[in-house]
């Protein structure tokens, strides 16, 4: 440990102004406060902090997903060897799905963070944490056959045009990953929906066998065009196609409990959203059109799709999200709400949970806006009733 | 009985260095020094020369804006040297203690036959009126506005804060009497907290008391005022810290200025954390030399470690000061990987780290690392658990980066002060400097209003 701070030690002057690798200055840096906490004093103000800083809540909701993303690789194998027919153990299903999953978040992590590493350098700033947990989420919130090409500009589309351009992480108003997503799948419809994305139908260096057409639909995209599948118990533990991290239900609760327990995600988000999704569900059970999605019962709906993904991980997103403790309610209740909506009434997607959470995010300053608008009106009502 | 409020938000952070509460005798400091940044909001003119002598409540500087206002020094002597900084602004003026000590007589008085008027004079004359600081903008009160009231807080509830009750000891009978004078001009709130017998505190007359319960910042009289009678738009309360009150009793009693203060010395690094009988502005030297463990690099806190200054160790007790603290400075420090680590003795309020496991009574040795980077605000609700006002302090604070004067005020920006935001940048992950943005909020609002 000593030899590797008299290492760093040694060549970081290398990397300050006018050193010969300046140009690399922020990707020194990052990686130094990655290896030491730094050891800079506080100037002004209290002279003790907490050892809380960004890099362990980033920390944090990347270990949340973990439990989601090791699920997501096997299922990833697991719906393949069961599409194809081919036989497998658990390991091959495994390390087909890591096989596949892991040029993705490669490629992900590559891009954003090299726009960071730029942009950090550019701003004389330092690297912000925040694409470490987007880097993860981009990802699991894919098809498995998505191209990695698309991944790629998708990504970078979206930590420029809806991160940077704001000033970097906690300044953005759209949630990066989802706009990632989004922009793949306006951009790429069918790369991101059909029955021919869920499940890959190649073999990867020898495991898993390749079949052409190979067709499979998500629960909720065949209740969207026929009937609506039963409940079963593969929708909470996860065997069904979908995207990479969204479908088992355990794995994301694992990583609610993480979020909650450390206090990272706000419960009052994550309570609301399922209670919206619940309540609208149940409204469209009783009232809805007489459609086979609508006649998906409540707790179905809460168990498919992006639902809990998005409610754990996404809508809890701090900097995207209310940040008032009452709009929290306002807002995941609506995003749940507004999910279950689009998921029922809109003809073209099956899936609303994304759209829904981006929708939120707009909203988000303006909820805010009333219960901060109320906080001051009642100052203003006290100073009158003063004089 | 009193008005009792309890308090939910906020944190006791449990140090080590704890005073113990008996009295060490130090050696008299030789040298003394006033300086006027301490006066938040005063433009000092001085008003003695080098080697000129001065009595012991003779005036060093007095306020450009308020040239009756005077900053008097705590002892009789030489004064050495007036030290002057960038642009010729006065950084500090020395005293050097003469063997006898003389004091400027202003007369005894008799509190009950005074009043207001005469009282403020009085204060303003003797160098009192300094120690007097006002709400909005949490600077010097401005003595030609009237406050609608005063307040006190008798406990500090900061970190290793010193004990009130012990430093009222055998001074009942001043901090009564400035009380009474304190009224003359307006209502006096007293707050003391639910831990607190003195009869003098409990039975204190003429006031009205309340009762505070709760973790820190239940001692600071910023919250003590928003939830017994927050400030407005367009009125000033003043608030006086207590030991201020006593030199105030002293006065009236004596007739002499005595700015003797009870002194805790606390801190991780401090062989034996005591109290001291110490004046305002005295040396340290003496004080802390030999007291301090020599292993590491200490930082010197006159105050406490969230709102104190860091001074060197042979600096001087700051004019507002009760407490010194001595902690270990850090940058000596190299932690691996300290974003995954457990990092048990290391204190966090988040959960993502282990410290809970070591239980509420562990006292923690925390060093001046600021233990990350400073990153945009990311995280909510981390400062409204830790400030008990009916205050947004996210907006507050986005306002006053925004530099938005209307919405500063909407948002209550005439309640708080920056030792108030002190706990909220303890907590802060995004590590914002949060006192200087408040600090720098008051400043801009002051210049456009003034």
């Amino acid at each position: 440990m000593n030899a590797l701070r008299n290492y760093l030690d040694k060549i970081k002057p290398n990397f300050e102004e006018g050193g010969k690798y300046h140009a690399f200055r922020s990707v020194f840096e990052g990686f130094e406060t990655f290896l030491f906490v730094p050891n800079a004093t506080s100037k002004t103000g209290t002279h003790i902090h907490d050892a809380i800083d960004s890099k362990r809540i980033m920390s944090f909701v990347v270990i949340a997903l973990m439990p989601a993303l090791l699920f997501g690789m096997y299922n990833v194998g697991y719906q393949h060897f069961h599409a194809t027919g081919a036989e497998g153990s658990f390991i091959e299903m495994f390390g087909y799905g890591f096989l596949a999953v892991l040029p993705k978040i490669i490629v992900s992590y590559v891009v954003g963070l090299g726009i960071e590493f730029i942009v950090a350098q550019w701003k004389k700033e330092e690297i912000q944490e925040g694409f470490l947990v987007t880097g993860m989420l981009i990802p699991m919130i894919v098809p498995v056959d998505c191209p990695l090409w698309m991944l790629a500009i998708a990504t970078a589309f979206s930590v420029i045009f809806c991160k940077e351009v704001f000033g970097g992480t906690g300044m953005n108003v759209f949630n990066p990953a989802l706009i990632t997503r989004a922009f793949l799948f306006f951009a790429y419809p069918t790369k991101m929906s059909g029955d021919t994305v869920w499940v890959s139908g190649d073999s990867i260096f020898g495991l898993g066998k390749t079949v052409d057409g190979l067709t499979a639909a998500t629960p909720l995209g065949v209740a969207k065009v026929a009937e609506c599948p039963a409940f079963s118990w593969d929708m909470v533990t996860g065997l069904i196609p979908g995207s990479i991290g969204e479908t088992s239900v355990i794995a994301i609760a694992i990583g609610a409990v993480i979020l909650l327990w450390s206090g990272v995600a706000s419960w009052k988000t994550m309570l609301s959203v399922f209670v919206g999704g619940a309540l609208m569900g149940w409204v469209f059970n009783t009232w809805g059109p007489d459609t086979a999605i609508a006649h998906m019962p409540w707790y179905e709906h809460l168990c498919l799709g992006g639902f809990c993904f998005g409610a754990v991980f996404m809508a809890t997103d701090p900097v995207t999200s209310s940040r008032t403790e009452n709009g929290k309610f306002v807002y995941g209740f609506l995003i749940g709400a507004m999910a279950i909506i689009i998921r029922v009434l809109n003809p073209g997607y099956p899936e609303g949970m994304m759209l829904a959470i981006l929708l939120m995010n707009i909203f988000a300053p303006l909820i805010d806006y009333v219960v901060v608008q109320n906080n001051i009106s009642r100052r203003a009502k006290r100073a009158m009733s003063n004089n | 009985m009193a008005n009792l409020i309890k308090l939910r938000k906020g944190l006791n952070i449990n140090l080590k260095g704890k005073a113990a509460t008996e009295l060490m005798s130090v050696k008299e400091p030789g040298f003394y020094a006033l300086c006027p940044d301490d006066f938040t909001g005063v433009i000092p003119k001085v008003v003695v020369k080098e080697q000129e002598y001065v009595m012991a409540g003779g005036p060093l500087f007095i306020d450009k804006n308020h040239p009756e206002m005077k900053f008097v020094s705590p002892v009789s002597g030489v004064v050495t040297s007036v030290e002057r900084g960038a642009r010729r602004k006065v950084m500090s003026i020395t005293v050097e203690a003469a063997a006898e000590q003389d004091y400027e007589e202003f007369g005894k008085q008799d509190v009950t036959r005074m009043d207001g008027t005469a009282v403020k004079e009085l204060l303003l004359n003797a160098g009192l009126f300094a120690f007097i600081r006002q709400r909005p903008y949490d600077v010097i009160a401005d003595p030609t506005i009237a406050p609608r009231a005063i307040f006190v807080s008798a406990f500090d509830s900061n970190p290793l804060a010193p004990d009130f009750e012990f430093a009222l000891k055998g001074e009942e009978a001043n901090f009564q009497t400035g009380l009474d004078a304190l009224a003359k001009i307006a209502g006096v709130y007293l707050s003391i907290s639910a831990s607190q017998q003195a009869k003098a505190l409990t039975q204190a007359k003429g006031v009205t008391l309340t009762v505070f319960e709760g973790p820190h910042p239940a001692g600071n009289v910023g919250v003590q005022i928003n939830h017994i009678a927050p400030v407005n738009k367009g009125e000033t309360v003043w608030t006086v810290d207590p030991q201020a009150v006593i030199f105030i009793g002293r006065l009236m009693n004596t007739g002499r200025v005595d700015l003797t203060r009870t002194v805790a010395i606390t801190g991780s690094e401090v062989k034996k954390p005591a109290y001291c009988k110490l004046k305002v502005g005295a040396m340290l030297t003496d004080v802390l030399a030999g007291n301090i463990n020599k292993e590491r690099e200490v930082r010197c806190i006159s105050g406490n470690v969230l709102t104190g200054k860091k001074i060197p160790v042979n600096g001087f007790l700051g004019a507002f000061h009760s407490q010194l603290t001595v902690i270990p400075e850090g940058n000596d420090v190299h932690e691996m990987l300290g974003w995954i680590m457990p990092r048990l003795n290391d204190y966090s309020t988040s959960h993502s780290y282990f410290n809970w496991l070591m239980g509420k009574k562990k006292e923690y040795v925390l060093d001046a690392r600021v233990k990350g980077g400073e990153r945009h605000m990311i995280m909510s609700n981390e400062y409204d658990k830790v400030l008990p006002m009916d205050i947004l302090p996210e907006y507050l604070i986005k306002a006053i980066i925004a530099g938005d004067i209307d919405r500063m005020e909407e948002l209550g920006i005439y309640e708080v002060a920056p030792e108030d935001f002190a706990l909220c940048e303890f907590v802060c992950s995004s590590k914002m400097e949060l006192q200087r943005i408040v600090r720098e909020g008051l400043d801009m609002l002051r210049k456009e209003m003034c």
